[in-house]
């Protein structure tokens, strides 16, 4: 479409340009210095195309960007100059990234340092990594097969090796894949022990101290006590650790302690994970 | 006596409060750092023309696409048409003795020197490594270059732009001759005028982010870096606050410049004068609103991102206005092909691919594929290097006459015209093709499939350095050599071809008297 207008831009420019060269036989009578119909319609019929592409790729890209029921989270920190990646059962991959095909996919991403990219030009989905907060991602593989996987935002020295592939296998092989290797113990399960092991658990669950129950958190309406209200997710529950000053539920005293600084990335994912499962 | 007359000192010309020298002192100044820059893309295209990193490190390959792009954008590109062209034009196309603030005008061009300084000591103390973008964290807590020379060295220049703009502004308002309405200046004024404006209200934010840049990584204020407090996402918005009208500032004064010369070889008066004159200004406004564009998929919010694609497809429009104008402007002409001519016809083909591919990139869905890849760095180098320098070669070889009395070695010109448009498109068409593949920008080493079109764009890199060299020479010839220039040989219309060439000091005799519109062609003529 656009190579067309492009093209016929070009093809009437050059026509112009040698019907009218100088010295040509061509008619020059009354050349006209401004025509308002013609003008008018120039700018309405590209304003119709425009709005026409931008509403198509801005439902395309929503589709990103809307959480999918059901969906497998993966976990996904960058850190210079590599990829990490943990499942829910706790198997870890570096600068790989196994999944099963058919089967929608959440991926979680952060970064231990700089600003990363995760990019895998043949499913046209990239996503920034970005300090202090998640970003997430969803997407379908709809074909088996490797694909190249990428940093596509600037981090420093070697952000061109900084990648590898992503393998998207048929759902038995991937049952059976994510079984075997590197394996640690599920996250919700690590979650649950960091959930004690860090005091959470104290004012959280059956606590004289005034703090809010978690069982059945995730996903959940939350009314704030400055009046908002929002839909608890994963960028919530992290901003809660680590920023709990920032959105305070309603009825609710600030007295909540900042984790910043406390807790790694992967204890982090654990902790999300297990507030994810907790009923 | 010609104001190349008036002296002949280096203390003459380093002293001097005309315009038109203080343009040709910005003349010399960008060139060298346009050959800086254009030296580091070199190395980048030889150390490209293999998959592997072979031929300089990850580290000096960092470096250098760092220093090209800041040089290029805040040494040569920004101050290239409005503080050469328009310093020298601007007064005496309004029919002015000089800009409105002389020696705010020389003071100018020395904090651009003095900023030159920085960036050139930050080179040889090492280089910088963060991209001329400075994204935090990695500018403020990772990288171990040299961040604050740097950002001091631009943070200098911007303060160059801003009284640039200015003088440029209060000069069109104050100074213009008896008779000369607003409807009746040059579209190159207009597009200067509007240039001037977004230089004027853009670049404090850049000033003030790269201030508070240097705060937090000199002072460890908390602003950008999460681990302080701060947030990485705000840096980004302020950055591209500045960087996307940057983008037209580059731009629009070249529409200026292709605005004069198509009209004057098409031998007939530019088509929908009012409406080019409008759509100017409807691209300097709707151009603040359109910044998150860089952002899809920053992290920012998605309704956000939705907001900013509608404004992009929205400022696209009046870029189509002019390209559709320019191109019914040929309609009943009667066409000259000189050099300038090329260059503005080459300016307006390779704006109109660097303009469509923004489309594409303004799609929030493809762009969430085709960003930060070379798609970006192919659109942006057609609009700037496809449209900015074209056009501002076209307009140093248009107004060549009036600049230095000589004529060009017509032939040469129109071949290395030819030469760059050739070269240009070989080294950036591939470039298109590498990211829609999925090649990532900033890639010192590259996957061995990608090798052909890289080695394509590396070749035609070469033919590009070729043609840029053609002019410094036969330019630099046509000074001493070249026959002497009449007062308008083009035939032109346009207040500038009134007076002698070169100009006397006060630009005019007598103080012109305006009567009639601008552009009065008649292709039977």
């Amino acid at each position: 479409m656009t190579g067309a207008v492009t093209l016929a831009i070009f093809v009437v420019m050059t026509v112009f340009a040698i019907r009218y060269r100088a010295g040509s036989p061509a008619d020059r009578a009354h050349p006209p210095a401004q025509n308002r119909w013609v003008e008018t319609a120039w700018i309405v019929a590209p304003l119709a195309i425009f709005l026409a592409f931008f509403a198509w790729a801005a439902v395309v890209y929503a589709g990103f960007y809307t959480r999918r029921d059901g969906a497998m989270t993966v976990y996904v920190v960058g850190k210079q100059w590599m990829w990490k990646v943990e499942h829910a059962n706790g198997r870890r991959e570096i600068d790989e990234l196994h999944l099963p095909v058919g089967e929608p996919v959440h991926l979680l991403l952060s970064t231990q340092d700089a600003i990363h990219s995760f990019y895998v030009p043949a499913f046209r989905i990239k996503q920034d990594a970005v300090p202090g907060r998640y970003t997430s991602l969803w997407f379908t593989p709809t074909r088996e097969g490797e694909y190249r996987l990428s940093c596509a935002e600037y981090c420093g020295t070697d952000h061109a090796r900084m990648g590898g592939r992503v393998v998207v296998l048929s759902p038995p092989a991937f049952a059976e894949w994510l079984q075997k290797g590197n394996q640690n113990a599920p996250l919700a399960a690590r979650g649950f022990e960091l959930f004690r092991r860090k005091g959470c658990s104290g004012c959280h669950v059956n606590s004289t101290v005034h703090a809010p129950d978690l069982a059945g958190i995730f996903g959940r309406v939350v009314h704030l006590s400055d009046g908002r209200s929002l839909r608890a997710d994963e960028a919530y529950l992290r901003d809660s650790i680590l920023l709990p000053k920032r959105d305070v539920v309603a009825g609710y005293e600030p007295i909540m302690p900042s984790f910043q600084g406390q807790l790694s990335e992967d204890e982090l994912a654990a902790l999300v994970s297990y507030l994810k499962d907790t009923r | 006596m010609s104001y190349l007359e008036e002296g002949f000192s280096l203390r003459s010309w380093l002293t001097t409060n005309d315009h038109k020298r203080i343009a040709v002192l910005y003349m010399l100044a960008i060139t060298g750092f346009f050959f800086l820059g254009g030296a580091a893309a070199a190395i980048m295209r030889l150390e490209l023309a293999t998959p592997a990193g072979d031929l300089v490190s990850a580290g000096t390959y960092n470096r250098l696409f760092t220093i090209h792009g800041v040089v290029m954008v805040w040494f040569f590109l920004i101050p290239s048409i409005p503080s050469v062209l328009g310093n020298f034009l601007v007064p005496i196309m309004i029919g002015a003795k000089d800009m409105a603030f002389p020696r705010l005008n020389l003071a100018s061009w020395y904090i651009y020197v003095l900023g030159g300084i920085f960036t050139i000591a930050a080179l040889i103390a090492g280089g910088v490594d963060t991209g001329w973008t400075f994204y935090t964290p990695y500018s403020t807590r990772f990288s171990d270059s040299n961040v604050l020379l740097v950002i001091a060295g631009v943070f200098i220049v911007g303060f160059s732009s801003i009284l640039t703009g200015l003088n440029i502004i209060v000069t069109v308002h104050r100074l213009r001759a008896p008779g000369l309405t607003w409807f009746r200046l040059p579209l190159f004024i207009w597009a200067n005028y509007a240039t001037s404006l977004i230089l004027l209200l853009a670049t404090p934010v850049l000033a003030m982010t790269l201030t508070l840049v240097g705060l937090e990584r000199f002072f460890g204020v908390g602003i950008f870096d999460p681990a302080l407090g701060g947030d990485p996402l705000l840096f980004q918005h302020l950055f591209w606050f500045y960087s996307h009208p940057a983008v037209y500032i580059m731009v629009l004064p070249a529409m200026g410049v292709a605005s004069e010369i198509i009209p004057c070889f098409a031998r007939r008066p530019v088509f929908g004068y009012r409406m080019m004159a409008y759509a100017i200004l409807g691209i300097a406004s709707i151009g603040f609103l359109v910044w998150g564009h860089h952002m899809f998929v920053s992290g920012q919010s998605m309704y956000a991102g939705i907001v900013f694609s509608m404004l992009s497809f929205l400022v696209a429009i009046p870029s189509a206005i002019k390209v559709f104008n320019w191109t019914a402007t040929l309609y009943k002409g009667s066409i000259v092909f000189s050099a300038p001519m090329l260059y503005a016809l080459g300016f307006v083909g390779l704006f109109t691919i660097g303009g469509m591919t923004g489309l594409f990139l303004a799609s929030l869905a493809l762009d969430v594929h085709l960003t930060d890849t070379y798609f970006v760095i192919a659109h942006f180098h057609y609009i700037m290097v496809g449209g900015a320098v074209m056009a501002y070669l076209g307009g140093i070889h248009f107004w060549w006459p009036k600049i230095s009395g000589r004529l060009y070695p017509e032939m040469l010109a129109r071949i290395a015209a030819l030469t760059i448009f050739f070269g240009f498109n070989l080294t950036f068409f591939p470039q298109y093709l590498l990211g829609w593949l999925g090649m990532p920008r900033r890639y010192h080493e590259y996957p061995p499939e990608l090798q052909l079109l890289n080695v394509l764009s590396s070749a035609g890199a070469a033919v590009l350095a070729v043609g840029y060299l053609l002019p410094l020479m036969y330019l630099g010839w046509s000074l001493f050599f070249g026959k002497r220039a009449s007062d308008n040989p083009w035939r032109a219309t346009g207040l500038e071809w009134q007076t002698t060439s070169p100009p006397p000091k006060h630009n005019f005799e007598a103080e012109p008297v305006v009567t009639t519109g601008p552009y009065g062609y008649d292709p039977a003529r």
